[in-house]
């Protein structure tokens, strides 16, 4: 695996908010197939990051590859058609749309309905209560449901790349723990996961790889099981 | 005539007068759906509409065409008007809006308030001042129900608004393009996240709403016989009116109010002086605004969106 | 020319020629297929020239040329910036009041009409310009003040003078009718209600005919008068002298058009004005710093009126006639496009478009039909390329440009 080009390649990407510098100089790569987090404070520019990634935030400097080739001028509608899928932060789910439009939503670049409809299934079989709720509107949905609807609109697009923005910001802890078994399961079909997560911990457990990130810089790049017993990163994000 | 007579003949006035109210408000809450802003030209296209239906027909007429193939004529005269203003609709967001697309709100609104008066004046100046005779090809036949009169004319508007209702409500619920658009008017950066063109969605929506403003113009000129170059003014602050009252952004919401400020202007001129019926819908748009500003149907949108 | 540019230019000529051949070339009278093509021939000029200018301008060779050209630009700037503003306008001020010594009888009229439409201006840049609400029926103001004084005079024979506050007072809770509903409506919202009042109170006009003889309109009332101290045959008595040639009226309008560019002036730079723009510019922050501005905005709705009114009972009194069709929605847009051709919140801009926008279609009877098919163009093309106006106001121009360059670009 570690001879392949990585999938997603960062190289010093800076970004800005009007005259905010958000980030600043930001560099990674993300192996095809693994499962990447990126832990760090509330406002250390995590979000930032995945935006950027994407093309929601342009970056003012900096490369960023996607298999190689470089996406950072994309914008977000070039880059979702590139494979790239993201549960944005606050989940992003059309409020006025049924569940069952969301997930169709999901796969808007895709023409082939049989594959859309088996993956579907797949995304049903990932998530139970979603079948139960096909035809609510996604508004009405609760939190814990309205983050796997997010997550199961992401799938939908097939993706190679999926990017999670805190998949277990607001829920209860039962909950999350199904999230991150679901996120285990579906690295296991082959889909590259980078997560963003205030919980680090959790975060931790089930990647390989960790960034920890504070105002706008990677300030640490390990494998996930022993930045889970690097001291600083006891102290500081695990509570310890 | 009896109650019962009078209370249909009111009936059908009222759902003739709501159906073309509604067509244009849909114009509105559509654009207003998606991009947020209220297409000030609206009024315009619509007074476009009817001007390029009296020219097809006028064309037709000469040819003799129209008595011979009456069908055809009216699908020729409403598709090439709405074909017509769709492209309009298309250029006036690719000159007044997409450069605002990100600039202050005023900018947007008086850029457009801008093309409105470009295109009122253009139209002016090419159309002449005065008012333009509709030929009368509807005929003034028609049948009773008791003592109502109802001619096929009215019958004929009616139910093609209502079809065209239908036509989109359809498109917007069940087709891919439709879909893109609700979503890309829920969340627009979520929409672009998930390869939805906003550009060309934005595109087809300042078609289709023209377009709709565009029939419901011919419908004007053809039952009313005439059309002038500043009627859009009028018919515009109604249909605004109407796309509030329903709550703007929804589409059912603007059949509704469109259906209830054509009664509203009905049962007025039915019962108090009809030269102060532009004020009553004023003064509902202006009640309405103050006291339920998200309309009947419309949900509570808050002011930013992520 | 790059190829983008020259297929951009093929498709929006084609378009442009769907868009304008029916219209134009089919009018009731019959084919003017000359006079379409002859428009669609100006449009494709006026956008190949538009083309060109873009990619010359793109070009690297423009681009170094400016770049040496840019000092002496900055320069030349400069040395307009530097004499400050208060010179210009007296400047301005001199040459309005020498005017009328050199001019017929015919350009005094016009004149007197530009400084209307600059009092005018003035006022609905209060609202605009300041408070940052948008007003397309502030003409109803102009008719109230119009309105009031003809009433006034012609059943209680009171004097312009003694008209002239209650017109303000009226003026004022006019607006103050109009804004109180409209308090927590957005911009748009804003623009259509106001449009809606505009077009209510004209209705009311020309349906009151017991009241203002409706479409017919009122007639005859005096033009202003002023009284001065004689002492002749002996004694003190007191003298009222009307001001009937259109050289004392022009005195008049202008004094009324100098007190306003004062007044606004003085509005613009004082506590309320600074609150006003804390408004505009951010509502929220502005009433969490305990900025009144429900009571803010309603005065500068009043504010604004009573400048129209006053303008309107000048008008009514130098007409001695008014009617409703003087205030029809076309008006609002014509105070409008002098607000915004001129520069939203700038007083030079807004008294130099006055007088360009209202005298320049003087000239001909051509450029009078072609006035408001200008003006409309003008203003889109102006919020895309200079949304600041011909003469920006610092502070705005600052802000129009803020939200530009920001995340996406195309």
């Amino acid at each position: 695996m570690a001879s392949e080009q990585p999938i997603l390649k960062l190289e010093d990407v800076h970004t800005y908010y009007g005259n905010i510098h958000a980030l600043k100089g930001v560099s990674c790569a993300i192996p095809s197939g693994d499962i990447a987090c990126l832990i760090g404070a509330n406002g250390a520019g995590k979000s930032t990051t995945l935006l950027t990634i994407f093309g929601v935030q342009r970056a003012a400097e900096g490369k960023i590859l996607y298999k190689g080739r470089e996406i950072h001028h994309l914008r977000p509608e070039q880059v979702a058609a590139l494979g790239v899928s993201q549960t944005p932060e606050g989940r992003q789910i059309f409020p006025r749309m049924t569940t069952l439009e969301n997930l169709e939503m999901g796969a808007f670049l895709r023409g082939d309905k049989v594959a859309v409809a088996e993956d579907m299934e797949w995304v049903f079989s990932l998530f139970p209560v979603l079948q139960e709720r096909t035809r609510q509107l996604g508004g009405t949905l609760s939190g814990g449901e309205q983050q796997m609807l997010a997550i199961g609109r992401a799938l939908m697009s097939r993706p190679e790349l999926l990017l999670l923005d805190e998949p277990s910001l607001g829920l209860a802890p039962k909950l999350v723990e199904k999230i991150f078994e679901t996120i285990l399961e579906i690295s296991k079909s082959g889909v590259t996961i980078f997560l963003v997560e205030q919980n680090a911990h959790m975060a931790l457990s089930i990647s390989n790889t960790g960034y920890v990130m504070e105002t706008g810089r990677i300030v640490l790049t390990d494998k996930a099981s022993d930045l889970l017993q690097n001291e600083k990163v006891k102290k500081a994000y695990l509570g310890e | 005539m009896d109650t019962a007579s009078f209370i249909i003949q009111q009936l059908i006035n009222a759902l003739f007068l709501g159906s073309i109210f509604a067509l244009i408000a849909l114009g509105y809450t559509m654009v207003y759906g998606i991009i947020e802003l209220i297409n000030f030209a609206h009024g315009e296209l619509f007074t476009a509409g009817a001007f390029i239906g009296i020219i097809v027909l006028a064309a037709l007429q000469k040819t003799g065409f129209v008595e011979s193939h009456f069908v055809i004529t009216l699908i020729l005269v409403f598709g090439m008007a709405m074909a017509y203003v769709a492209v309009l609709g298309v250029a006036i967001e690719h000159v007044a809006y997409k450069p605002l697309r990100r600039a202050s709100r005023l900018a947007a609104i008086l850029s457009a308030l801008g093309m409105s008066i470009f295109l009122s004046n253009g139209m002016m100046l090419s159309q002449g001042v005065s008012d333009r005779a509709y030929p009368s090809i509807l005929g003034i036949e028609g049948f009773s129900i008791l003592d109502a009169r109802i001619t096929y004319g009215q019958v004929f508007i009616i139910v093609l608004s209502l079809l065209l209702m239908v036509a989109l409500q359809m498109f917007v619920n069940w087709t891919k393009l439709g879909k893109a658009m609700r979503a890309t008017a829920q969340n627009q950066t979520m929409a672009r996240m998930l390869g939805i063109d906003i550009d060309k969605t934005i595109r087809v929506t300042f078609m289709i709403g023209p377009a709709l403003g565009a029939a419901a113009g011919v419908m004007v000129g053809l039952y009313y016989g005439s059309v002038r170059f500043d009627m859009g003014f009028i018919y515009m602050i109604k249909a605004f009116a109407a796309a509030i009252l329903g709550g703007i952004g929804s589409i059912p919401g603007a059949v509704l109010g469109g259906m209830i400020i054509g009664g509203v202007e009905v049962l007025w001129s039915a019962f108090l002086p009809s030269e102060w019926k532009d004020v009553t819908t004023f003064v509902v748009l202006i009640l309405v605004l103050y006291l339920r500003p998200s309309g009947i149907l419309g949900e509570h949108v808050s002011e930013t969106r992520v | 020319m790059p190829s983008s540019n020259v297929k951009k230019f093929i498709v929006y000529s084609l378009f442009m020629g769907i868009l304008i051949l029916p219209m134009v070339g089919l009018p009731s009278t019959g084919f003017e297929i000359t006079r379409a093509l002859l428009v669609w021939g100006v449009f494709v000029g006026i956008l190949a020239f538009w083309l060109l200018g873009k990619s010359i301008r793109g070009s690297d060779a423009f681009q170094s040329a400016a770049g040496g050209l840019a000092p002496f630009r900055s320069r030349l700037f400069d040395n307009f910036t530097k004499v400050p503003t208060k010179i210009y306008l007296c400047l301005l001020l001199f040459a309005l009041a020498a005017y009328p010594q050199v001019a017929n009888n015919y350009m005094v009229d016009v004149g007197i009409t530009c400084l209307i439409y600059v009092v005018l201006g003035l006022g609905l840049d209060i609202v605009v310009g300041l408070a940052g609400l948008l007003d397309l029926g502030y003409i109803a103001f102009y008719a109230v003040g119009a309105y009031t004084y003809s009433l006034l005079n012609l059943h209680f024979g009171l004097s312009f003078w003694s008209c002239l506050p209650i017109g303000i007072v009226l003026g004022a809770v006019c607006g103050c009718i109009i804004g109180y509903p409209t308090l927590r409506m957005r911009g748009d919202y804003l623009a259509i209600v106001t449009m809606g009042f505009g077009e209510i109170i004209r209705l009311v006009l020309n349906n009151w005919d017991k009241l203002t003889k409706g479409p017919n309109g009122l007639l005859g009332m005096a033009k202003p008068a002023i009284g001065y101290p004689s002492f002749a045959e002996g004694g003190v008595k007191w003298v009222s002298y009307s001001l009937k040639s259109l050289h004392s009226l022009y005195y008049l309008i202008l004094l009324i058009a100098v007190l306003t560019v004062i007044g606004v002036g003085r509005l613009n730079n004082s506590r309320i004005g600074r609150a006003w723009i804390a408004i505009r510019e951010d509502e929220v922050a502005a009433e969490l710093s305990g900025v009144p501005t429900t009571w803010l905005k309603l005065l500068a709705y009043a504010m604004g009126a009573a400048f129209a009114s006053v303008a309107g009972a000048f008008f009514a009194s130098k007409l001695s006639y008014t009617n409703p069709n003087f205030f029809i929605f076309m008006e609002s847009c014509i105070v409008l496009c002098i607000v915004v051709l001129g520069g939203v919140g700038s007083i030079p801009g807004i008294v130099l478009a006055g007088i360009v926008l209202i005298a320049v279609p003087e000239v001909s009877r051509e450029l009078q039909n072609y006035r408001m098919l200008v003006f409309g163009l003008a203003m889109a093309v102006m919020m895309v390329l200079r949304p600041e106006g011909l003469i920006p106001a610092t502070r705005h121009k600052r802000e129009l440009h803020e939200t530009e360059g920001e995340t996406y670009g195309e």
